[in-house]
């Protein structure tokens, strides 16, 4: 199909401020070319990161998410991406039963002084949600009802067509 | 507001248990005040009346209706819309309503699957593998069946909502003061709170109720109902049951856990409009052993379902709303 | 009331103006996002004339909140936000995003480049209107200083201190304070003996009246933030009363009991139980060592004590533990030398003269084991070669990949060392040579005239297995010669191994302790590695020394100098001001779960329970965010970084698509 080769994941992205929102201005330092596909939120720590930022991005429209923090052992914060790992991973749990494919929500470290591999790693993801292609979790979720009234009350928005037959 | 006339009342059943009925009844003798106060006028499992009947009365005609159960089928939304049109001021009453509830785990899966499942059991006498038809041709005439929605909604998703009641169900003292509320208001001697707002509940949560005792936490082990035995004395989080109180709205007494029994979250989240699955689960992440991803899992891998603990009743009102359809069972 | 906000977009000459086309992004800006009152471009937002737009815009169009969309918020937020305090509009009401080390300078297509500085700018828009106006944390500063570490940097950074008039307590671990320097013979490039220059400030730390020596000590425990620890201190016990031991030193010579000295000699000679480290100890009191002591183990001699002429001894002295209040703390712990061990190709513990760099400071030191002679372990015979290796440890992916920057001046020292007490032949087996500082290199190109041989190659092996009549009875250095593309093999007698410096071992609790952080190989991390070596994430404590990483003498002098004028100068403000970026506790909110309290490593959350709800101490708070994920009852919330500001960003974020096409804005 056509659309699948236009499209371009757009991703949300968590660093830390410490270290990997450094190594993202290190990347540009370095005038290091990649994937414009992500856009970084600076929280102060991986620790900051809820899951539900995460849902909430997802339901949105992001097609994927970036978390990045200090390499375990050199939490700026001492030990809270300890606590970003433990989150991450039980958050992932119910992301793979919600029908989310793994590729599109990734835990990285980068250090302030990996640009590169922070760069690297972004292209790597992008080109992984090119193929699994658009979420569009808004479309996906919100399926129109049988029982749509188009003049009536509706709480949520753009249904399209679904039901089932028995 | 009622004038001139006595208020008028009605309860009506969507995909629900029935439970929220049971727990009206079971406010015993303060039904006798709800015969005084009231007039009900559409209550399917006390009274008889027609679709029909709902359909005459004129908009804002009941003044007070308690809506409980799901949104599942098109015969489900098409009531809400009837009765919010019917009704002055309409209540999403217990855990269904108010955020999907149990029904809505149904949006893990699809409709088909759930179709399938409950005429396809082991256990269903169904040789000839028939399914429920939407339309049947009868000889009285076309019988139209109400189909199940693609997901579960809750009452909200449907039409604006007055007042929330939580709980599955909801705590019969609880019932009780709402009612004395509404009476009292309709009187014009109380006032209701915003519209909105959460009612018949606590503004903490249910460790606020419960007398366990509280320490600094580390789980190292999860544990379940069917082969631990917790003591009596310990917060039910720290002997490692997936305690569901502190991510839950207070109201309740904490009766579960003071019956020695995890608190499972039926007055759904502790701040209205915020996400009760994701914050057990991140509260629970935070407390549990594990500074490595092999360590983490050690304890996260023996956490059976997360989607259905974490997300047992709020699954419909959560920001993912339902699970992806998959792409062979999906209707287009 | 809906705000005001102003966007400017800074052309950072072509910087980014050269990829993106910052008058259409103004121009977008102020016409299609939310709540946008004015949008402006302009080549160096930072100079004084940019800042001068943004100050008329919030006093003539009374501007609530302000976005700049430049380079990276490290560089210039506190420049905009100054510019906003002086304009009259709270410094926090700002928001600033990259658009250039996130956006035109790493992005090739300049379409896909403009569609990402949207994307930032829309959620920095939607985010700092929820911003708050918040104010400094101001808190007292204790002037009273907290040293732990008594080698050169805490030396020098105490010394400084109560020089300046303040008052310091100086906390050291061993007997005696001096570290590792006091072990050296010689130090690096002047030749200066290293105790003939350290013992006289070991002197007047002993005998400053603003210093509170206290040696054979640990720190156990620190409470409490900047300007206001509380640390607690286990003064171990010496069992000799320091009131009435005068140092006559008798109780050594008469004692019994001879012990292996790991610590100060390395292994190579003995001591007795009850000892002072080295002879020119400060403080002069010995310590018994409990673990060696006949009393100890079976209640018998006891010579000290009958021998002692002031009646000094008590064997029955408890550890006394003390309770210290200070405004600041400064971490000089040291290193630890790599243990050679670890390659065992080296032959280090397992062939006789074979011996590291601290066990050769102890040989050629004159009050050292062999009185200065430099011999092999017979005791008797001078060696006739001896090999020196660079980089045992170091730069080695195997074991530590980092440089220990003493060891190439080092191992030079050794070579003319050798060469002055022996006149033998010196190989330095060397990968780089390393001589940076001030009379550095004049120190190699000396030792390269006095006939030291260099060979740039590792050091496979150390073998005493001869191939040839020539290396019968000697240790054989097998190497590959890199500048002769060659493998090759000497003969030497002796073999020195310039070991690295590694971070102490138990620097994971120490971090703990004072809640600092370290780095992958076990260094204590500083602020920041170019512009604030000295201080740490902690504000308060700050790091002075090999603590932070390997270095000369003259660095951890500086660093010492260094962390001791932060120390000064934050006493003399006698005030401090933090970062609002704090957590805050809805105490009506929370019903006590505890779920919080074991978040914060800084221990900033504490549980009252009385109020039956947890606290966070806003100025132990380091703002990390990590508890307000946590509540699941939602009562933890954090200034600047909310829920609300972030999902608002998010928001923001996704109105835009990585495509011009997909722009789809409300």
């Amino acid at each position: 199909m056509t659309e699948k080769s236009e499209f371009e994941p757009l991703i949300v992205g968590f660093t830390c401020n410490w270290c990997s929102y450094r190594a993202a201005d290190g990347a540009g330092m370095a005038r290091i070319k990649y994937s414009p596909n992500v856009r970084l939120i600076r929280l102060m720590c991986s620790g900051r990161l809820d899951p539900m930022f995460v849902l909430k991005a997802l339901a949105e429209g992001a097609d994927g998410v970036l978390v990045s923090g200090c390499h375990p052992g050199d939490c700026h914060y001492v030990e809270q991406n300890y606590k970003a790992i433990r989150r991450f991973d039980l958050l992932k749990k119910v992301l793979a039963e919600l029908g989310i494919e793994e590729g599109r929500v990734r835990l990285i470290w980068a250090s302030a002084a990996e640009g590169l591999l922070l760069a690297k790693e972004i292209d790597k993801m992008v080109a992984e949600i090119r193929q699994l292609g658009p979420l569009n979790w808004k479309n996906i979720a919100w399926p129109v009802e049988l029982d749509d009234e188009p003049a009536g009350v509706q709480i949520q928005p753009e249904f399209k067509a679904g039901g089932i037959h028995a | 507001m009622p004038e001139n006339h006595k208020p008028r009342f009605g309860m009506y059943w969507a995909a629900g248990c029935g439970g929220c009925e049971i727990a009206v009844i079971n406010i015993h003798e303060k039904l006798l005040d709800v015969d005084a106060n009231f007039t009900p006028v559409f209550w399917p499992v006390a009274l008889d009346a027609k679709y029909a009947d709902v359909e005459g009365m004129p908009d804002g005609y009941i003044d007070l209706c308690f809506f409980n159960g799901a949104i599942r089928s098109d015969e489900n939304a098409e009531m809400a819309r009837l009765l919010r049109r019917k009704s002055g001021i309409l209540v999403a009453f217990g855990a269904c309503a108010s955020e999907g509830g149990i029904p809505s785990l149904g949006n893990i899966g699809s409709a088909q699957e759930i179709i399938d499942t409950a005429f396809s059991t082991i256990s269903t006498d169904n040789p000839l593998g028939l399914r429920p038809q939407p339309h049947y041709a009868a000889p009285e005439g076309e019988l139209h069946l109400p189909r199940l929605s693609a997901s579960v909604r809750a009452l909200d998703q449907v039409v604006p909502v007055d007042y929330f009641m939580p709980g599955c169900p909801p705590e019969s003292s609880q019932i009780e003061a709402v009612v004395e509320l509404a009476i009292q208001a309709f009187k014009g001697q109380a006032s209701l709170p915003p519209p909105g707002s959460v009612i018949g509940a606590g503004n903490s949560t249910v460790c606020d109720e419960c007398p366990r005792i509280r320490t600094d936490k580390t789980i190292h082990a999860i544990k379940r109902m069917a082969t631990f035995q917790p003591n009596l004395t310990d917060c039910l989080l720290e002997q490692g049951l997936l305690c569901a109180g502190a991510a839950t709205r207070s109201g309740c007494q904490a009766r579960c856990p003071q019956a020695n029994a995890p608190c499972s979250g039926c007055y759904g989240p502790a701040v209205q409009g915020s996400e009760q699955g994701v914050r057990f689960l991140t509260a629970i992440a935070s407390v549990t052993a594990g500074n490595t991803h092999e360590e983490a899992a050690l304890v996260l891998d023996q956490i059976v379902d997360p989607l259905g603990t974490f997300y047992r009743y709020g699954l419909a009102h959560s920001l993912m709303h339902r699970a992806r359809p998959q792409p062979e069972r999906r209707d287009e | 009331m809906s705000e005001k906000v102003g966007v400017y977009i800074c052309h950072c000459g072509s910087n980014i103006a050269g990829t993106v086309d910052v008058e259409e992004l103004s121009h977008w800006a102020e016409n299609t996002l939310p709540d946008v009152t004015v949008a402006r471009n302009y080549k160096f937002m930072c100079s004084s004339l940019g800042q001068e737009m943004i100050q008329k815009d919030i006093q003539e169009l009374g501007l609530t909140r302000v976005v700049v969309a430049a380079c990276s918020p490290h560089l210039h937020e506190p420049t905009f936000r100054n510019a906003c305090q002086q304009a009259g509009l709270n410094p926090y009401l700002f928001e600033m995003v990259s658009i250039r080390e996130q956006v035109s300078w790493v992005t090739a297509d300049k379409q896909l480049a403009a569609q990402k500085a949207k994307g930032l700018i829309s959620g920095a828009v939607r985010r700092v209107v929820h911003h708050q106006p918040l104010n400094p944390i101001v808190v007292d500063i204790d002037p009273n200083v907290l040293i732990v570490g008594g080698g050169i940097a805490g030396i020098q950074a105490a010394l400084e201190i109560a020089d300046s008039g303040h008052h310091a307590y100086l906390v050291e671990r061993q007997p005696s304070i001096g570290g590792h320097m006091a072990q050296f013979d010689k130090t690096f490039p002047t030749l200066d003996c290293s105790a003939c220059i350290l013992t006289p400030k070991m002197f007047a730390v002993g005998q400053h009246p603003n210093i509170t020596l206290m040696t054979w000590s640990d720190v156990e425990k620190v409470d409490g933030f900047v300007g206001n620890f509380t640390v607690q201190v286990r003064k171990r016990a010496r069992k000799v009363n320091t009131e009435l031991c005068n140092g006559c030193m008798f109780c050594m010579e008469k004692c019994p009991k001879k012990v292996i000295d790991t610590e100060f000699e390395v292994g190579l000679t003995t001591r007795k139980a009850i000892y002072t480290p080295f002879a020119q100890a400060i403080p002069k009191y010995p310590v018994i060592d409990v673990e060696n002591c006949t009393y100890y183990k079976k209640g018998t001699c006891k010579a000290c004590e009958k021998f002692c002429p002031t009646g000094a001894i008590d064997f029955d002295q408890p550890d006394e533990i003390v309770k210290l209040k200070v405004g600041s703390i400064i971490l000089a712990t040291g290193y630890d030398l790599f243990d050679a061990r670890r390659i065992p190709e080296y032959g280090y513990g397992r062939l006789p003269n074979v011996v590291t760099n601290l066990e050769f400071e102890r040989m050629t030191n004159v009050s050292g084991p062999t009185n200065g002679q430099v011999v092999l372990k017979d005791g008797v015979s001078q060696p006739q070669a001896v090999a020196v290796l660079h980089c045992v440890g170091s730069r080695d992916k195997n074991y530590n990949n980092y440089c220990s920057a003493i060891c190439c001046m080092q191992s030079l020292k050794f070579a003319h060392l050798v060469h002055e007490k022996t006149g033998a032949t010196v190989y330095n087996f060397y990968i780089d040579m390393r001589t940076p500082a001030k009379s550095y290199d004049e120190f190699y190109q000396r030792v390269l005239a006095e006939g030291a041989i260099f060979v740039r190659g590792k050091v496979a092996d150390i073998t005493e297995v001869a191939r040839t009549p020539e290396e019968e009875g000697k240790l054989v250095v097998q190497f590959f010669d890199t500048l002769d593309c060659s493998q090759r093999r000497i003969p030497v007698d002796m073999v020195i191994l310039s070991a690295g410096l590694v971070a102490r071992k138990d620097n994971d609790k120490v971090a703990k302790i004072f809640g600092v952080s370290r780095g992958a190989d076990g260094w204590l991390i500083e602020r920041h590695p170019k512009l604030d070596p000295v201080a740490t994430m902690t504000d308060g404590v700050f790091i002075a020394g090999c603590a932070q990483g390997p270095k000369d003498i003259p660095a951890s002098v500086s660093q010492g100098a260094a962390a001791a004028a932060r120390v000064i100068g934050l006493i003399d403000r006698a005030q401090v001001t933090l970062e609002p970026i704090r957590a805050r506790v809805d105490a009506l909110r929370c019903s006590g779960c505890r779920i919080c309290v074991t978040q914060c490593p800084f221990n900033a959350i504490t549980f009252d329970e009385g109020l039956g709800v947890s606290m966070v101490n806003e100025a132990v708070c380091q703002g990390c965010g990590t508890c307000i994920p946590a509540c699941p009852a939602g009562a933890i919330s954090g200034t600047h970084f909310s829920n609300e500001q972030i999902l608002a960003q998010i928001e923001g974020i996704l109105q835009v698509g990585v495509r011009p096409a997909q722009v789809e804005v409300e």
